[in-house]
């Protein structure tokens, strides 16, 4: 899967080698092993019940809307999904973790290979996938604000969970952090996760080592335990990075171990080294059977399965004549690229010939590449919705399709429309927003700029052609900007030329 | 077993539809009875406060509507590692102290919904590991037929009830013969069902894999109807059968004993066997001879690794299930604890009895990584080696007949020093457990010092109405006595001199 050693980017001369474990959960309506509801934000330990508590007594029955979203996942990152499938119990003490043991997968997995493509400035590459599987999250121990005593919180304990490794096939932070969007952006797509990183809905842990380029072993992995922001994943792997080569240039060893990455100081720190390791006692779940998988649950997923993210760039290309790297960006939200496409649809019926398709195409694109991303960016998904809906938008852009409105005054508009929550074609009633593009006025104007500059039209003539966008200036001033340049620059050549 | 109003759960039925008695009566003779005897016996962790209110208001439901199931109105009791909600359960252990239950074990909710009465719950080795209710946190129960024997474990409590007369009918639980072996003890019918028969919902886990919840009673026809009561899917338990518990009631009327083969393992009747226990066992083989059951060699090889894989496999999952008892959400927890891994270790140590401490270890130690290979993953392919024997025999055989323990009721602290020794009373229990095969123990007389001797009969999965039948013509040979605690009830009213 992975490219040729040459490629493959160096840091100080050294090599990287990650795989990444992602822990993403599942947009289920209730728990992986009770009927307690799914979701974030509620008071402490009100989404609770005696199974997710760990009483006594209590068995574990298996959601299988948790399998399901499980196998859509699977079949969208190309995955083996297995026919069988095994729990095994994972033992640890902690107060978060109500049975001390977590219920996981482990021997086998619901879905083992798998790939996703990534770009970066090094190219395209497929990220091999080494497994993905179910297991329950644990609860949140609150030490903030309680002196002497600590509160667990077990709402998220037993919210499921799907587990996604990775194979060690990433070679740099830029590649981490296009695998981890990409992943995300699949996950959210295929509904299988709201992939919210703030509510912990996606998390990752990092494994990290260098060696020489050309070196066919690893070098000692480092763990980086829940890294919860792209930037920080990014940023702890840039220290992590150096931190191993200075040591191995110093003459130290890299030792096997789990770290933090402290975002306030920007630097990984111990957490446990290999002596420390817990020994986990796997051993099978007995209360619960193996997990069957059929056909049929496999095809009803697979019918399921919306557009991906690969699939809609190709098709904005292929389809739609967008450019690549534009198709790429618009993919990237899935809300954004809903509303490009709607708007797309509406030129479409409403655009006279292929031309003049293209025309709109193209100034959608640019305005939503410039002006839409850079608003949903700052404000979120709401500016997509409301006065600035697709609906608003494409009116707003058809008034600079059919030029009664610049395309500068159409951004300036926009802005306005957000902030002053009015839509667009409203503000430009208001404020008399109009183009100037009647020949006559037009005419008018030029033969006005041209009679005051009598030594730059002569300059022009006698072949001074630069002097052009001057004059074309000098009547969009004349204007008030209100003026069609398109239509200024065709009078002015007919003027000067003629 | 007896009590003066009936002795089956036909005829509790039967008497109670014609007014023979009241519900009200009944419940008020077992309670008092048990509130007599208990002090002595040590058999009752907690007693059902609301019994005789609930007795009334069935008898009020009967009088309007009558009633649906021989149940209805039915007195039992059950073990304390099985939850009802609102009620302490303490597996008698001081690490659950406190504790209150917020569900019904499924097993206890389906008698409750055909109107049964639970009395009170009773005592047990701590977690359900023991043979003898020794481990227990709240001290041992006694034997009814002998107050200086034990009344074997774990289900001793449960198994010592029914045998005093306390209840007519209780629950226990079988993890390597908790049901069995303290059934042959106290001289009563005892039967574990195949795994997955009855759902462990609510059965505090000792070893997930091989746990299963069973009734005492006085007879087999009883149990079967406890346990079509019980039996079937529960949505709360993914390890229970689809299959419909009435079929038990069809393989019972349909059971002969003269077409049925009984397989012997010869083996088993020999070296270590009790020799009065030995010679009850034989002349029961020629009894079956004499009614037309015909005996067929069988052996089961690996069975001689039962104990072994057992120690492997059940202490292996009762580390992992006792894992939930840190302290941390309810029940016991030691006070002002320096930090979070003391308050872990403190309370644990000072939580557990020694028996748990131990097969906590043992258990650890055969899951650690480095010795699990070689320990409990080993134990478990042997244990699909002797499921393997078994299923082979029941090729040529209905049922095996084996003792169901190598000794006679022994006497308080006569196996305590030596856990090897107690381990060994479930040699011919455990492998059932392992197997997941139904098993039940059936009296079949006293021994020359006047102690019960139990006869166990194993099946094929699923086939505990056909065990259950043979359990009954087996009975038939043997009226039992009753106890001596029997005669020491002269203050308990009787149908006879109601007031």
């Amino acid at each position: 899967m992975s490219t040729s050693i040459h490629k493959r980017p160096l840091f100080r001369g050294w090599e990287v080698v990650v795989g990444l474990e992602v822990h993403t959960q599942l947009l289920t309506r209730t728990k992986l092993f009770c009927r307690c509801d799914n979701r974030f934000g509620a008071p402490p330990n009100t989404l609770v019940c005696p199974v997710c508590l760990g009483h006594p007594g209590t068995l574990p029955v298996l959601n299988e809307e948790a399998v399901r979203l499980g196998i859509r996942a699977g079949l969208a990152a190309g995955c083996r999904i297995s026919p069988v499938s095994t729990f095994e119990r994972k033992h640890y003490f902690y107060p978060d973790l109500p049975k001390g043991y977590q219920i996981s997968q482990y021997a086998q997995p619901l879905l083992t290979g798998g790939s996703l493509k990534i770009r970066t400035d090094a190219g395209e590459r497929e990220i091999s996938i080494h497994r993905m599987h179910l297991e329950e999250d644990a609860g949140k121990n609150l030490h903030a604000g309680i002196p002497d005593s600590s509160h667990v919180d077990l709402n998220r304990a037993g919210v499921p969970l799907l587990e996604i490794v990775s194979d060690p096939d990433i070679h740099s932070p830029d590649e981490a952090v296009d695998y981890l969007k990409r992943l995300r952006l699949l996950l959210r797509t295929t509904r299988v996760s709201d992939g919210n990183m703030e509510e912990g809905s996606f998390r990752c842990d990092i494994n990290l080592s260098i060696r020489k380029p050309g070196s066919t072993v690893f070098g000692t992995r480092v763990e980086i335990k829940n890294v919860n922001s792209f930037r920080f994943v990014h940023k702890a792997m840039v220290f992590e990075i150096d931190r191993q080569i200075d040591a191995i240039e110093a003459g130290e060893k890299v030792l096997l171990e789990t770290r933090l990455f402290d975002p306030s100081s920007g630097r990984t720190k111990a957490m446990r080294s290999k002596e420390e390791a817990l020994d986990y006692r796997y051993f099978p779940e007995p209360d619960i059977p193996l997990l069957v998988v059929s056909d049929s649950m496999i095809d009803s997923q697979r019918r399921a399965l919306p557009e991906l993210p690969e699939q809609r760039a190709d098709r904005y290309c292929a389809a739609l004549g967008v450019q690549r790297a534009d198709a790429e960006v618009l993919v990237a939200e899935e809300e954004l690229a809903h509303y490009f496409e709607e708007g797309m649809e509406r030129f479409r019926s409403t655009s006279k010939g292929e031309e003049s398709f293209k025309k709109a195409r193209d100034r959608w694109t640019s305005f939503i590449l410039s002006e839409v991303l850079r608003e949903t960016n700052r404000r979120g998904a709401d500016v997509l919705s409301g006065p600035t809906s697709v609906e608003h938008a494409v009116g707003l852009i058809d008034r600079v399709l059919s030029g009664s409105l610049s395309f500068s005054q159409a951004k300036e508009v926009y802005a306005r429309a957000i902030e002053e929550k009015k839509t667009p074609l409203d503000l430009v009633e208001e404020s008399g927003l109009v183009q100037m593009s009647g020949e006559d006025e037009l005419l008018a104007l030029v033969e006005a700029v041209l009679s005051d500059n009598p030594g730059e039209v002569a300059a022009y003539r006698g072949g001074k052609e630069r002097l052009f966008g001057f004059f074309v200036g000098s009547v969009m001033k004349k204007s008030n900007g209100k003026a069609n340049p398109e239509k200024v620059n065709d009078i002015l050549k007919a003027k000067l030329n003629g | 077993m007896s009590n003066p109003f009936f002795s089956s759960l036909a005829e509790f039925a039967k008497g109670r539809d014609s007014r023979k008695f009241t519900i009200e009566e009944v419940a008020r003779y077992f309670m008092s009875r048990t509130e007599q005897l208990n002090p002595s016996l040590n058999v009752c962790l907690s007693l059902n406060e609301n019994a005789i209110n609930r007795a009334r208001q069935l008898d009020a439901r009967l009088a309007r509507n009558g009633a649906d199931s021989p149940f209805f109105g039915y007195p039992i009791m059950i073990k304390d590692n099985l939850e009802m909600e609102g009620f302490p359960t303490t597996c008698a252990s001081k690490i659950l102290e406190g504790y209150i239950s917020r569900r019904t074990a499924t097993s206890v909710a389906r008698l409750l919904s055909l109107g049964a009465i639970v009395l009170g719950k009773t005592n047990l080795d701590e977690f359900a590991m023991g043979s003898s209710t020794e481990n227990s946190a709240f001290g041992p129960s006694k034997n009814p037929w002998n107050p200086t024997r034990v009344p074997g474990g774990s289900s001793g409590g449960s198994a010592a009830a029914v045998a005093a007369g306390l209840a007519p009918l209780s629950l226990g639980s079988d993890t390597g013969g908790s049901i069995r072996q303290p059934a042959a003890f106290c001289g009563v019918l005892g039967i574990k069902p195949t795994y997955g028969r009855i759902s462990r919902s609510g059965l505090v886990a000792f070893s997930s894999s091989l746990d299963q919840i069973g009734p005492f009673s006085g007879s087999a026809s009883d149990a079967l109807e406890a346990l079509v009561a019980m039996g079937g899917r529960d949505s709360l338990d993914m390890t229970t059968t689809e299959r419909d518990p009435g079929e038990m009631r069809r393989d019972f009327a349909a059971t002969r004993m003269e077409e049925t083969q009984i397989g012997i393992p010869e083996v088993l009747f020999g070296e270590g066997l009790d020799p009065s226990i030995r010679k009850r066992l034989l002349e029961l083989r020629e009894a079956l001879g004499g009614k037309g059951a015909r005996e067929v060699p069988v052996t089961l090889p690996h069975s001689a690794y039962g104990i072994n894989v057992y120690y492997l496999v059940a202490t292996s999952e009762a580390s992992s299930n006792l894992s939930r008892f840190d302290g941390v959400r309810y029940g016991f927890r030691v006070k002002n604890p320096a930090d979070l891994r003391t308050m872990y270790e403190e309370t644990r140590d000072a939580g557990f009895g020694d028996e748990v401490k131990r097969r906590i270890l043992l258990g650890t130690f055969a899951l650690s990584a480095g010795y699990q290979e070689a320990f409990y993953r080993k134990a478990r392919k042997v244990q699909s080696l002797i499921r393997k024997d078994f299923m082979e025999a029941f090729q040529h055989c209905d049922a095996i007949l084996t003792p169901t323990s190598p000794t006679p009721p022994f006497a308080f602290g006569e196996k305590t020093g030596d856990p090897l020794s107690m381990y060994l009373s479930d040699v011919y229990t455990i492998t059932a457990n392992l197997a997941g095969l139904p098993a039940l123990s059936v009296p079949v007389g006293l021994d020359g010092q006047g102690l019960p001797v139990g006869a166990h009969l194993i099946g094929p999965p699923w086939s505990e109405g056909r065990l259950l039948k043979l359990a009954e013509f087996i009975s038939a040979l043997y009226p039992m006595p009753l106890p001596e605690v029997h005669a020491g009830h002269p203050t308990v009213k009787g149908p006879g001199d109601r007031g």
